[in-house]
C-alpha cells in the first residue's frame, strides 16, 4: 500500500472512532425538547449511580436505542458495500434482492395473525426475519435457470419479486383496520421497538455475519472488476458470491427484522467512504461499520429533536432525508466515482 | 510447463459447441485459435482455466486434470486477459496490477515485498510508470486491456490467455497490444493462446495456428500451412489470401471480400 494512503487510512480510523464516541455521548444525552444531559451526568448514568431520572432516561431508554443503532447501523452499512460489489454497481443497496419488502411482508402477517407455537410480542421479528430469508432464497432459485446465476438475472428476479412482495404488503395494509398504523410504522423504522432481549439476539449475529463479510473483502474487490476477472485470478465467483449474498441476507434480516426499515445507509456510506479512501473493500468495509453506527445515530438525535411536538421522527424517514440529499449531492460532484461517466 | 486439450467435448443445453478438440500447446510459442463468431472458440478458452468443465475429454497441465486442480492453483500458472469491460469503481492502476498476486496470498493477507516487488515489475514491463495512480475508471478501452495485462503478467503466470485481444480498440492500439504480448512473450518464456476472428493479426503474431470449424479443429500448423486460400473459403466464408509484408517480413491476410458478394455478382442479382 502506497505510504499516503497507509496515513490517509490511519486519519479518517481515529476520525470515525472520535465521531463515533461523540455520537453515542450525543444520544444518550438526550432527554427532550432543547434539555439533554451532560457528560458526567451520562456516566453516573449509565454506571448505577445517577439520580432516579437520568437512569431511566439515560441506561434504560436511550442505551438499548443506541446500542440496537450501533449494530443496525453497522450491519447495513457492510451489507451495502458487500451488495455494490457483488453486483459491481455503485447504485445497489442491501434491498437489492428484495429484502426490505420481504421482511415487510412477514412483520405485518406478524401484526395482523396469530401464529401457533410463536409468542404474540415477537411473533413480528421472527415472521419478519423468516420472510426476509425466504425472498432472498426465492429470488437466487428464480435467477438459478440453468445452472448458472447471473448478476443480471438476479436483479430482475430482485426487482420482480419485491414487486409482488409490496403488493401483498398492500393488500395487508389495506385490510389491517385498527393495525394500520403499526404496520405503517414498521415500514418507516424505529430503533425503539429494540430491547436488550432483542440486542441479546442481533448483536452477535450482525457482528459474526459483518466478520464473515470482511473475510470476502479481497475476493469482492476482485469481483468489483467482472466475475471473469474474479475467476481467472482463482476466485470461486459462484461460491462467493452466494456465501455474501446469504451472510448479508442473515445482517438485514437480524437488522430489520426488530427496528423496521432503514433506508440509505447502505447505499450512502460505502459511497463516501469510496470517494474519501478508494473502493479498496478491505478499508471501505470495516471502517463502513463505523461510519454506518455514526450515521444513524446522527439521524436518530435528529429524529428526536426535529419535531418532538409531534414525538420521535421514524428513524428510516431521517435517513433517507439526510441520505437522499448527500447521495444527490455526490452523483453531481462525483459522477465519474459512481459510473456515471 | 505443458498444457495438453484431449478430445474435450462441451454442450450449452442441447447446443454441442466443441466436438471432441484436440490442441497440443507448445511452450513459448504463440498459438492463435482462429474461427468464425460461434464457433466454440471462447468456451474453448474458457475449459483452459476452468471457468468451464468439459463434460468429455480433459485438459492436463503439467500432467495433472484440471478437474482435480483447485483454481487458485490453475491462477497461479494460467493468466486470462479477457475481453475489456467498463469498470465503475475507481480503483488505482496499481491495485488492480496488485490483484494479480491474489492467487499467491492467503485470503486476508496483504502484499508481502516479494509482491511488491513483482507488481512493479509488471507495471515497468508493460509501460505503465506514468499511469501508476490513475484511476481505472477514467481510461480508455485499450489503456483498460493494458492494465489488465499488466495484471496477468503480475500473476507470473506460464501461459497467457487473451479473448479476442483486437476487439473494441483503435488500430493502433490493437498492434500495440499484440506487440506487446509477443515481446513479453520472448522475454519471459511464456505461452500465449489467442483466441481471435482477425485474420490478418493472427496471421502476423502467431507462430501456429488452431483453425476452428463446426465446433472441430478444421486445420493447425504454420500460418502458410493453415491460412490457405481453401481453409480461409471455407471456414470463414471469404475470398482471402495470405502474403508477406515486405516491408515488415510478417505475414499478413489480405481480404478480397465475400464470398457471397461473389456469388451475387455471378449470379447477375
Amino acid at each position: 500500500m502506497h505510504p499516503s494512503m497507509r496515513s490517509k487510512i490511519l486519519i479518517a480510523t481515529v476520525i470515525l472512532i472520535a465521531l463515533a464516541f461523540y455520537c453515542v455521548f450525543n444520544d444518550l444525552s438526550w432527554i427532550s425538547a432543547g434539555r439533554s444531559y451532560s457528560f458526567s451526568e451520562v456516566w453516573d448514568a449509565l454506571m448505577g449511580h445517577g439520580t432516579w431520572a437520568s437512569e431511566i432516561i439515560v441506561r434504560d431508554t436511550n442505551a438499548p436505542r443506541v446500542v440496537a443503532g450501533i449494530f443496525v447501523g453497522a450491519g447495513l452499512a457492510v451489507t451495502g458495500a458487500a451488495m455494490q460489489a457483488v453486483f459491481r454497481n455503485p447504485l445497489a443497496s442491501p434491498y437489492i434482492l428484495g429484502l426490505s419488502s420481504g421482511a415487510s411482508l412477514g412483520a405485518a402477517a406478524g401484526m395482523l395473525f396469530t401464529i401457533p407455537f410463536i409468542p404474540a410480542l415477537i411473533v413480528s421479528p421472527v415472521l419478519a426475519f423468516v420472510t426476509c430469508f425466504l425472498t432472498m432464497v426465492l429470488v437466487y432459485s428464480m435467477a438459478r435457470v440453468g445452472g448458472s446465476v447471473r448478476t443480471e438475472t438476479l436483479i430482475l428476479a430482485g426487482v420482480a419479486v419485491s414487486a409482488l412482495m409490496s403488493a401483498l404488503v398492500s393488500f395487508l395494509t389495506f385490510i389491517a383496520g385498527d393495525k394500520l398504523e403499526g404496520i405503517v410504522f414498521w415500514t418507516m423504522g424505529s430503533l425503539g421497538n429494540a430491547g436488550w432481549d432483542e440486542i441479546a439476539f442481533m448483536a452477535p449475529v450482525i457482528l459474526v455475519s459483518s466478520f464473515l463479510l470482511i473475510t470476502q473483502a479481497k475476493p469482492l474487490n476482485a469481483m468489483m472488476i467482472g466475475d471473469a476477472h474474479a475467476m481467472d485470478l482463482g476466485v470461486d465467483v459462484r461460491r462467493t458470491r452466494l456465501f455474501v449474498i446469504i451472510m448479508s441476507t442473515v445482517v438485514v434480516a437480524a437488522a430489520v427484522s426488530f427496528v423496521g426499515v432503514i433506508g440509505f445507509i447502505g447505499l450512502v456510506i460505502p459511497h463516501i467512504l469510496r470517494i474519501l479512501l478508494g473502493p479498496d473493500n478491505r478499508h471501505i468495509m470495516p471502517l463502513g461499520m463505523i461510519a454506518g453506527a455514526c450515521f444513524i445515530l446522527i439521524c436518530d438525535y435528529i429524529s428526536h429533536v426535529i419535531a418532538p411536538q409531534y414525538g420521535t421522527l421514524p428513524i428510516g424517514v431521517a435517513t433517507s432525508l439526510i441520505g437522499a440529499p448527500v447521495f444527490i449531492y455526490l452523483l453531481i460532484r462525483r459522477k465519474r466515482e459512481v459510473g456515471w461517466n | 510447463m505443458t498444457l495438453e486439450v484431449k478430445g474435450i467435448q462441451y454442450t450449452y443445453g442441447k447446443y454441442l459447441v466443441l466436438d471432441g478438440i484436440d490442441l497440443p500447446i507448445v511452450e513459448g510459442e504463440v498459438i492463435g485459435i482462429l474461427g468464425p463468431n460461434g464457433c466454440g472458440k471462447t468456451t474453448l478458452l474458457k475449459n483452459l482455466n476452468k471457468n468451464l468443465s468439459p463434460q468429455g475429454g480433459c485438459i492436463l497441465l503439467d500432467g495433472v486434470d484440471l478437474e482435480e486442480m483447485a483454481k487458485k492453483d490453475i491462477a497461479k500458472k494460467v493468466a486470462v486477459v479477457p475481453q475489456t469491460n467498463e469498470i465503475h469503481f475507481a480503483f488505482t492502476v496499481r491495485d488492480i496490477v496488485a490483484m494479480g498476486r491474489m492467487p499467491f496470498q492467503s485470503m486476508m493477507g496483504g502484499q508481502s515485498s516479494e509482491d511488491e516487488r513483482i507488481v512493479d515489475e509488471a507495471i515497468h514491463r508493460t509501460g505503465l510508470e506514468r499511469y501508476a495512480d490513475r484511476h481505472i475508471s477514467t481510461m480508455s478501452g485499450g489503456e483498460r486491456q493494458r492494465v489488465i495485462i499488466a495484471r496477468a503478467i503480475a500473476q507470473t503466470p506460464e501461459t497467457l490467455l487473451m479473448d479476442e485481444p483486437t476487439l473494441h480498440l483503435d488500430i493502433s492500439m490493437q498492434f500495440d497490444a499484440l506487440d506487446l504480448v509477443s515481446r513479453l512473450s520472448k522475454e519471459m518464456g511464456m505461452t500465449v493462446v489467442i483466441v481471435s476472428h482477425d485474420l490478418p493479426m493472427v496471421a502476423r503474431y502467431c507462430d501456429r495456428i488452431v483453425m476452428l470449424h463446426d465446433h472441430k479443429v478444421h486445420a493447425i500448423g504454420r500460418p502458410e500451412e493453415v491460412l490457405t486460400v481453401e481453409n480461409m473459403r471455407a471456414v470463414f466464408n471469404v475470398d482471402a489470401e495470405l502474403l508477406l509484408d515486405e516491408k515488415t517480413g510478417k505475414h499478413t491476410v489480405m481480404l478480397h471480400g465475400s464470398l457471397n458478394r461473389y456469388r451475387c455478382v455471378k449470379d447477375g442479382t
